[in-house]
């Protein structure tokens, strides 16, 4: 393992921005993971600590097969993280709406470019991401549909998802998107947590990337199989919205079932406590993503459902 | 007449409503032409209050000369304004950047898409902003390459210093601006001053500017005086000047003076060690049209623009 400053910044009143990479295994670049780089994405940094570790033990026990190399970098933004703020604080940006960058553009544009710089190239490109919607998700990998992108490969994690998203224009600053215009095959791997930590789905984030390295023959590893994936693509998912705002009193979580007209949650009268609103099941289908916060807003989308295409 | 063009209930007893005023002149609403004036998606630009405020005077105080419609929305993003965030304060979203939304997407892309819809159909729409509460900016107009060659006759009306025509990147069409122009409503958009703040002065002339545009337009029943034709720039025109490394900007030069090339434009120092870290100067002949107020930096902070070569 080597440890190394991959990227840095000079700051005007406190510690300079140190960007550090963990690289394993040695020659081609193989794979690059890239950890939290928004300041909320605790989840995110823990799932690199996690995996610097493995990665650590599996290369002291020579499993990390010859002529690939693997680098990790488990935070880019923690300035913000530190300070309690979402996006880079001195001016609010968002570091991941900003890529490819431009080394001789704003700050923020600085640190993408550096950033670009020091994980292209790689075969593999995997990031652990966050939505912008608080919420629960059944754990998945993301990955643009860019005409780049070979949706199966996306399968060998063994989530249980594999999600195709269609472009947006604010899609095309991210890093996702970058690294497959660069011929990086880039995968995003939500799970279910970003501000707190979830072992269970940290664990499983570790494990889906060691299964993918393995099945790509980079590491030697025996992991257990996984699940077998199922493709998605944004179309599939039904999105049910609030008709009014209140209290929210969740019935059903990520990964459950649905059938039409089942009671998924109720809206309680922020004052008198009864229920003034139902929130019904517009077709049978699985749970995939679901509201979290304790309030909503009318026409707030609380879940995603996989419509079952057979019964 | 004032209107909501969304109303959606927040969590606990308030609702989130985007207003406009509409004033109908003589010609009704059948045939008459139309002007959307808009401003606050970006909650801590604050200059186009003023304006909107201005051009509601004017037009109340004179409304036998209005012919056409006006539709003055002063606050697409009112609690942004309110929390004096740019972005939605409870998305943590920049809004310019979700046109032209979804009716049935998240509730920010909902309300963009009401917007639009509302919108739809006018002859004209001129979206205000400031320049970050950053910086200070002379009045602009900025229009993208595409669809330059159709909104400049419209621009050069609006009394701004400059008309600067820029390579657009793929994030602005995202923009209102840009939904509205792919839907037919040539859309113009403004930058002036600075966020968080009024200036009087800018907001007047753009003020100047609207009426002269509604009266060429026959929205507006009275002719405007003659005023100085605006710089036409493209991105070849504007240098940037930015930070080399972190510290204290101190500006010598002032906004809006001409400079000669070499001439001393600021330093930066370190507070701790009572050294300059760094003197700037300009890079060419020209007009310093923007300037960093706020004084601590980054390597890469902008520190200000300017509009050299001969621009026109
Ligand atoms: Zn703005």
């Amino acid at each position: 393992m080597i440890k190394e400053t991959v990227f840095e910044l000079a700051s005007p009143y406190r510690n300079d921005l140190r960007v550090t990479g963990y690289s394993f295994g040695k020659g081609a670049k193989a794979a690059c993971i890239v950890g939290a780089m928004r300041g909320n994405e605790v989840q995110q940094l823990y799932v690199c600590s996690q995996l610097v570790q493995t990665l650590g033990d599996l290369e002291k026990r020579g499993a990390i097969t010859g002529n690939n190399r693997i680098l990790v970098i488990p935070s880019i933004n923690h300035q913000a993280m530190n300070v309690g703020k979402r996006f880079w604080a001195s001016d609010d940006s968002d570091i991941n709406r900003l890529f490819p960058g431009d080394s001789q553009g704003e700050t923020t544009q600085r640190i993408a470019a550096g950033i670009l710089d020091q994980v292209q190239g790689y075969s593999y490109g995997i990031q652990l991401a966050s939505f912008y919607m608080p919420g629960d998700f059944i754990p998945h990998v993301r990955l643009m549909d860019t005409g780049h992108q070979n949706a199966s490969l996306g399968t060998l994690f063994g989530l249980g998802y594999v999600l195709l998203r269609t472009p947006r224009p604010y899609d095309t600053t991210t890093l996702n998107y970058n690294w497959q215009l660069q011929n990086t095959h880039a995968f995003s791997i939500y799970t279910n947590e970003t501000d707190r930590i979830d072992p269970h789905s940290a664990k499983e984030a570790v494990a889906s990337i060691l299964r993918f390295l393995t099945r790509m023959g980079i590491l030697k590893y025996h992991s257990h199989g996984g699940y077998i994936s199922h493709i998605l693509k944004e179309t599939d998912l039904h999105t049910v919205t609030s008709g009014t705002s209140g209290i929210f009193r969740r019935m059903v979580g990520p990964g459950d079932e649905a059938r039409y007209g089942d009671v998924l949650a109720e809206v309680i009268h922020p004052y008198e406590g009864h229920v003034i609103h139902r929130i019904f099941s517009p077709t049978d289908g699985l749970v995939f993503f679901a509201h979290r916060n304790p309030l909503v807003m009318e026409n707030e989308g609380v879940f995603k459902l996989i419509k079952r295409l057979h019964s | 007449m004032v209107e909501n063009v969304v109303s959606i209930g927040l969590f606990v007893d308030e609702r989130m409503e985007i207003k406009k005023n509409r004033f109908v002149g003589t010609e009704g609403t059948g045939k008459a032409k139309r002007i959307c004036i808009a401003t606050g998606i970006h909650g801590d630009e604050l200059e186009g209050q003023y304006v909107c405020w201005e051009l509601a005077r004017r037009i109340r105080a004179d409304i036998s000369r209005l012919k056409g419609i006006v539709d003055i929305y002063p606050a697409l993003n009112p609690l942004g304004i309110d929390a004096g965030t740019r972005g939605i304060p409870m998305f943590d979203l920049d809004m310019n950047r979700i046109f032209p939304g979804s009716e049935d997407g998240a509730v920010a892309e909902h309300v963009a898409a009401k917007i639009i819809a509302d919108m739809e159909g006018a002859d004209l729409c001129v979206d205000i902003h400031s320049s970050s509460p950053h910086m200070r900016e002379l009045p602009q107009v900025r229009l993208s390459q595409a669809t330059a060659k159709q909104l400049l006759p419209h621009a050069r009306l609006l009394h701004m210093d400059l008309v600067w025509i820029h390579a657009s990147a793929s994030t602005s069409h995202a923009t209102l601006s840009h939904s509205l122009n792919q839907r037919g409503v040539p859309t113009l958009v403004v930058e002036m001053g600075g966020g968080m703040r009024i200036t009087r002065s800018y907001g007047d002339q753009l003020v100047d500017g609207l009426f002269h545009l509604m009266a060429e337009q026959g929205i507006w029943g009275c002719p405007v005086p003659p005023f100085p034709d605006p710089v036409i720039a493209t991105d070849s025109h504007v240098r940037k000047v930015r930070a080399d490394v972190p510290g204290l900007f101190l500006p010598v030069a002032g906004h809006n003076t001409r400079l000669k090339a070499g001439e001393p434009l600021g330093k930066i120092v370190d507070a701790l060690t009572g050294e300059v870290v760094s003197t700037l100067s300009s890079p060419c002949d020209g007009l310093l049209f923007t300037l960093r107020e706020y004084p601590v930096v980054y390597p890469g902070s902008l520190l200000a623009r300017i509009l050299g070569g001969e621009g026109r």
